[in-house]
């Protein structure tokens, strides 16, 4: 469904990405997980379009994706959310979620139709707003919601796209332990078509909701594996305990 | 959602807004001046209120709209709203080249480009003096009237046009407003980060604001020329571009009505300061600014709308 092709990326002298290459097949659910300054956050950078690679493809299915902008991936069905929440302060839930479908549907261009003619737009943001359990706040201000519901709105926007791949850039970043299994549920009740793709640094949770584990060291991928495979590999050890454990 | 049909206090503004016509009947030719300032106001609202662009130049689409208007009373023809439609439709134009550049840069830079195009446009309109007067201005010419109703020394039937232009150009900015592109473009505003990921063009949306908008500036400087039968460079000065920002800021940008409340309050305040300092009026203006962004950062509705949450 996505995957890379020797996709290399320097900042000046620092190597962020050097020859990274994966394959994600539909509907498997991906961790991405390694130390601080690995590269995750800016990998998925360099998938959505929000960083241009110094080198490398990028495909989307059999597409060739890497010269298009980051709103021509989205429309092409891949979505991504932020680390750090990156939303709409002063709209409410639903207003938001209703934008990402109004531009999915291409009618966000529409001037002289009033918004409440959209209904369908509206019906369906609340319906993605109630199956992330936000069903109560859908018209409260964005800036008014818990920090774990801001989360949650984040997932909803990109949800909002219909997407074929999902990138979730720590998406319980910040979440109490135990709201984050709660999230991480949510996800993994989505579509089992949908390719999902996150970074996390809580290995209880990775190792829960991951089928797939890919980790990146330097700016590079390090190994890929099933959760049994990573737990038993000595490099994976050795990049988080230190080498005296790599044995 | 926003309720997209006219609230009855807006209906109680749009009321009074006829209220000159009985109470100050020799106070029209001022009352129109507003409303057509206003109508310039409410095209900032568009771009800096709803989509964040900030303009030190936006008198350039004022000013293209004005010289049109003029140059066709001049040399073609004098009916006003033919030439109304063909100003608007050139500053629109012009905002649509423009806005290909403008759209591409945000914060100190966007407001040095809009301040340079402005100045570029107004220089551009001095020295081709053959066809705009100069710095003498465009004159020589006199719109008699509008639909049959002559254009009169106490500005009745300017009043009447100035404010029929203002609220039909309003409705159709509410109802941009309450579109999904104006969701857009307070997506934009909000968060220009986040747009592109729920896969949004901003640079389309904004080309498209920033046209529009610059065609409602475009209607109110015709409306300008057609109210005064003269044109003067100054429609294109730098001043007044800086003037419409404070007028929206006085009244509250992003909220519609802020253009046109700032609009009232200083033309209002311009003319009683100047009657009684005619010198040093400015300063008057520069503490009326001081003082609504002190003590109401969001203008004078967003200080009511702050007041009437709380009581609420």
């Amino acid at each position: 469904m996505l995957s890379t092709k020797s996709v290399n990326k320097k900042f000046g002298s620092l190597v962020v990405a050097e020859d990274i290459s994966l394959s994600l097949p539909q509907g498997v659910r991906y961790a991405l997980i390694g130390p601080n300054g690995a590269g995750k956050t800016t990998l998925i950078n360099l998938i959505t379009g929000m960083v241009a690679p110094d080198s490398g493809e990028i495909l989307l299915g059999d597409e060739n994706i890497t010269p298009l902008k980051p709103h021509q991936r989205v429309r092409k069905g891949l979505a991504r959310t932020f680390q750090i929440n990156t939303l709409f302060p002063h709209l409410t839930a639903l207003e938001s979620v209703t934008l990402s479908v109004l531009e999915r549907e291409g009618h966000a261009h529409n001037w002289w139709r009033a918004l409440p003619s959209f209904s369908a737009a509206t019906d369906e943001a609340a319906s993605i707003l109630t199956s992330l359990n936000l069903q109560k706040n859908l018209n409260r201000e964005t800036r008014e919601l818990a920090y774990g519901q801001q989360r949650l709105l984040e997932i909803a926007l990109a949800l909002a796209t219909r997407p074929r791949v999902l990138l979730l850039d720590e998406p319980a970043a910040g979440v109490p332990k135990g709201e984050s299994a709660e999230l991480f549920a949510a996800v993994e009740g989505l579509s089992s078509e949908l390719t999902v793709l996150f970074i996390e640094h809580d290995m209880d949770v990775v190792f829960r909701f991951a089928s797939r584990i890919l980790v990146m060291v330097g700016g590079r991928i390090l190994v890929e594996g099933s959760p049994q495979e990573i737990a038993r590999d000595a490099r994976v050890r050795e990049v988080y305990l230190g080498a005296a454990h790599a044995a | 959602m926003a309720n997209v049909k006219l609230n009855p206090l807006e209906v109680v503004f749009w009321l009074c807004t006829l209220l000159p016509f009985v109470l100050a009947p020799s106070y029209l030719s001022l009352a129109s001046q507003i409303a057509i300032t206003a109508l310039f106001a409410l095209s900032l609202d568009l771009i800096l209120g709803y989509a964040g662009i900030v303009s030190l130049g936006h008198a350039a689409f004022f000013g293209v709209g004005a010289y049109t208007a003029g140059l066709i009373a001049k040399h073609y023809w004098t009916e006003p709203l033919s030439a109304l439609l063909l100003a608007g439709l050139l500053a629109g134009i012009v905002g649509y080249a423009m806005s290909h550049i403008i759209v591409r840069f945000r914060h100190l830079a966007l407001i040095m480009l809009t301040m340079g195009f402005g100045l570029l446009l107004h220089e551009a309109f001095n020295s081709a003096s053959d066809i705009t007067g100069g710095a003498d201005g465009l004159q020589g010419f006199r719109v008699p009237g509008v639909l049959g109703f002559k254009f009169d020394m106490f500005g009745r039937t300017a009043y009447a046009y100035s404010l029929g232009l203002l609220f039909l150009c309003f409705l159709v900015c509410r109802r941009i407003i309450h579109s999904p592109f104006g969701l857009a473009l307070r997506g934009i505003r909000e968060n220009a980060t986040r747009m592109p990921a729920i896969g949004a063009p901003n640079l389309a949306h904004l080309r498209k604001a920033y046209t529009i908008a610059a065609v409602v500036a475009g209607l109110a400087g015709a409306a300008l020329t057609h109210t005064t039968s003269t044109v003067s460079l100054e429609v294109l000065s730098f001043g007044r571009s800086a003037d419409v920002l404070v007028i929206l800021i006085l009244g509250g940008a992003g909220r519609l009505y802020g253009g046109l409340i700032g609009a009232i309050i200083y033309m209002v305040a311009r003319d009683q300061f100047s009657g009684i300092n005619p010198q040093y009026w400015y300063f008057w203006i520069g503490l009326l600014l001081v003082a609504v962004v002190m003590f109401l950062p969001n203008g004078i509705l967003g200080g009511l709308s702050a007041l009437y949450k709380k009581r609420q």
